[in-house]
C-alpha cells in the first residue's frame, strides 16, 4: 500500500487533524538549538518542480532536511525537462535513482495524480501544486495557522477573496476547511469564479464589504496574470477597489480576525502594504508554519512501514515493491 | 483491588496497587534527593505518556520532602526510535522542556516500565539534541528485565521478573481514567485495554 498526498479531498477529518496535531508538536521542536531530527535518515526526497516556486520548494527542502532526509532538487530549468523530457521519463529516471518521496509541482492539473497512479514510480507522491487544481500542503498550513490563532476551526468563518478561478490554494482550502467544520465564503468577481462552484461546500459572494464584518479569517489571493489570456476585469484599479483589502476595509473586520495570504503578494493590488505589514497579518507566520506542516506530512507518509495519512490506494503496478527501508 | 474494576479480565494479575505505587514514588523521590544531595540542579523529564505523569508526581513528592520545586517536563522520543520503519507511522507526543534548559543539570528520565531499554536509548539521543546535561539518571516504576541494550535504571519502583510472552500494564488515575492506580501482569490479550 503506497499512500500519497494529492488532494485535500482525500483527507478524512481524522487524517487532517492528525497532520495538524503532528505539526503542532513539530513546531514546538523548532525553537531548539539543534533543529534536525534523525527520523528520515537515509530516505531520499526529490523536489520535482516543473513550475517556478521559491517558497514551497524551499519549505519542502527545509522540512525534509530537518528530518535528516537527503534532498534532490529537480527543477525544469537546468534539467533535461527544458530539453523536452516528459513527466514520465523524468519520473522513471527518478525511480531508477531510488527516491522515497517525490514532491511535485506542475503546470498541468492532475499531474501529481498521474505521477502517483500511472505505475511510473513506487515513491510516495506529494502534490506541491498542480495547475489550477490543488495545493494541499498550502491548505494544511493555512488551516494550521488559523487553528492556532482562532483556537479551532469548527464553526469559524473564513473568507477567501480574489482569483478563485486560477487558485489551487482556494480549491484545496475550501475542501479542507469544510472537512474541518469551518464555514467558507468565496468572494470574487463572477468572471474569476470557476464553473460548477455551486457544488463546492462553501458560500459565494460578489460583495466583499458585506462579508468582511462576518469573517474570523480573511485570505487574499493573488490575481494570477500568468494564467490569464483574456480580460477578467476592467482595470486593476477597479479590481483593487472592489476586491482588494486596504486599511479601511480591514478596520471592519471583527476584533480578533486575522489576515492571510498564500504569497507571493502583489502589494497595492489585492492587498495594500499597510495591511500586509499590520499586526493582524499572519503572512510571515504562514511561511514558518509551512515548514512544520510539511515536516508532519513527510513524517506521516514516510516514517513507518505504512503511511498514517491518505486514502488507501491499492498498488496498481506490477513493478517490484520496494520495502520501506530499502 | 479486583482487576475487573479497570476493565481488565480477572486473569491479569495486579502486582502493584495504589498504595504500593505511592510508596515506591515516595522512596524514589527520597533516593533522588539523597544521591543529588538536594534538589538544586535536578530536572525531571518524563517519557510520554505515563512517564510524564509519573514525573509530575515525583516532582510533587520532592516538593513535599525538600520544600523546593524542581523543574519537570516531558520528552517525546518517537522521532528517535529505532523501530520507526518496522511499524506504521506513529503519533507524536508532547515534548515540554522547562525554560531552565538541560545544560549543566542533573536530568532524571522517568518512565513507567523499563523493558528492552530501546526507549531510553532513544531518549538519550533526544536529550543530546537539547543540550549537555551534567549527568543523566533513570527512574522507572517497574523494571521487568529482558534488556536488549546496556542500560540500567538508577531508581526502580519494583523489580518484576517476567516472561517475554507476558505484558506489563501500568494504569494511572490522571492518564487512564481509572479509579485507582495499579500495575498488572498478564498475557498481551489479558492486559489489553
Amino acid at each position: 500500500m503506497k499512500r500519497h498526498l494529492l488532494s485535500t479531498a482525500d483527507l478524512s477529518r481524522d487524517d487532517a487533524v492528525l497532520i495538524l496535531d503532528t505539526a503542532e508538536e513539530i513546531a514546538r521542536l523548532s525553537a531548539r538549538p539543534i533543529k534536525k531530527l534523525p527520523t528520515l535518515r537515509g530516505r531520499t526526497v526529490v523536489n520535482l518542480f516543473f513550475e517556478d516556486s521559491t517558497r514551497t520548494r524551499t519549505s519542502f527542502e527545509v522540512a525534509a532536511k530537518r528530518l535528516s532526509a537527503d534532498v534532490i532538487n529537480f527543477s525544469a530549468k537546468g534539467s533535461s525537462v527544458s530539453k523536452g523530457e516528459s513527466l514520465k521519463d523524468t519520473a522513471l529516471t527518478l525511480e531508477a535513482m531510488g527516491a522515497d518521496a517525490v514532491v511535485v509541482r506542475h503546470s498541468a492539473s492532475g499531474a501529481a495524480y498521474r505521477l502517483a497512479n500511472a505505475g511510473w514510480t513506487t515513491s510516495h507522491v506529494v502534490n506541491a501544486g498542480d495547475g489550477t487544481h490543488e495545493h494541499p500542503t498550502q491548505a494544511l498550513l493555512d488551516a494550521f495557522t488559523m487553528r492556532r490563532h482562532l483556537g479551532g476551526l469548527e464553526g469559524r468563518r473564513v473568507t477567501i477573496v480574489g482569483d478563485v478561478l486560477h487558485s489551487r490554494v482556494a480549491r484545496s482550502n475550501v475542501r479542507l476547511l469544510a472537512t474541518l467544520g469551518a464555514q467558507v465564503t468565496l468572494v470574487a468577481p463572477p468572471t474569476l469564479l470557476p464553473v460548477g462552484i455551486g457544488g463546492w461546500p462553501c458560500e459565494v459572494s460578489y460583495d466583499l464589504d458585506s462579508v468582511v464584518p462576518a469573517s474570523d479569517a480573511i485570505m487574499m489571493l493573488r490575481v494570477q496574470r500568468e494564467r490569464m489570456s483574456g480580460g477578467f476585469f476592467p482595470t486593476e484599479r477597479e479590481y483593487s477597489r472592489r476586491y482588494g483589502l486596504d486599511a479601511q476595509r480591514m478596520a471592519k473586520l471583527p476584533e480578533k480576525a486575522i489576515v492571510m495570504h498564500p504569497g507571493p503578494m502583489v502589494r497595492g493590488m489585492e492587498i495594500s502594504a499597510d495591511v500586509a505589514d499590520s499586526v493582524r497579518s499572519v503572512i510571515v507566520e504562514q511561511v514558518a508554519n509551512g515548514v512544520s506542516v510539511r515536516m508532519a506530512v513527510l513524517y506521516l507518509l514516510l516514517s513507518g512501514n505504512q503511511s498514517a495519512i491518505g486514502p488507501d490506494i491499492a498498488e496498481n503496478d506490477n513493478t517490484e515493491k520496494k520495502g520501506a527501508g530499502a | 483491588m479486583p482487576a475487573t474494576s479497570a476493565g481488565l479480565p480477572e486473569r491479569a494479575r495486579p502486582v502493584l496497587d495504589e498504595a504500593d505505587i505511592s510508596r515506591a514514588l515516595t522512596r524514589i523521590a527520597h533516593e533522588i534527593l539523597e544521591r543529588a544531595k538536594g534538589a538544586e540542579d535536578v530536572m525531571l523529564l518524563g517519557i510520554p505518556t505515563r512517564g510524564a505523569v509519573l514525573a509530575k508526581r515525583l516532582a510533587a513528592r520532592i516538593a513535599d520532602v525538600e520544600g523546593t520545586t524542581v523543574p519537570v517536563g516531558s520528552l517525546d522520543v518517537t522521532m528517535y526510535r529505532d523501530d520507526l520503519r518496522l511499524k506504521p507511522a506513529r503519533t507524536l507526543e508532547r515534548t515540554e522542556i522547562p525554560d531552565e534548559g538541560v545544560d549543566g543539570r542533573l536530568i532524571v528520565l522517568v518512565d513507567d516500565v523499563l523493558y528492552s531499554g530501546r526507549t531510553i536509548r532513544a531518549a538519550l539521543d533526544a536529550l543530546n539534541d537539547l543540550g549537555r546535561p551534567r549527568a543523566v539518571q533513570l527512574a522507572v516504576l517497574v523494571d521487568r528485565g529482558h534488556r536488549e541494550l546496556p542500560i540500567r535504571a538508577d531508581y526502580v519502583g519494583k523489580n518484576l521478573p517476567t516472561s517475554q510472552r507476558e505484558s506489563v500494564k501500568v494504569r494511572l488515575r490522571e492518564h487512564d481514567g481509572v479509579e485507582k492506580d495499579a500495575v498488572y501482569l498478564g498475557t498481551e490479550s489479558e492486559t489489553a485495554l
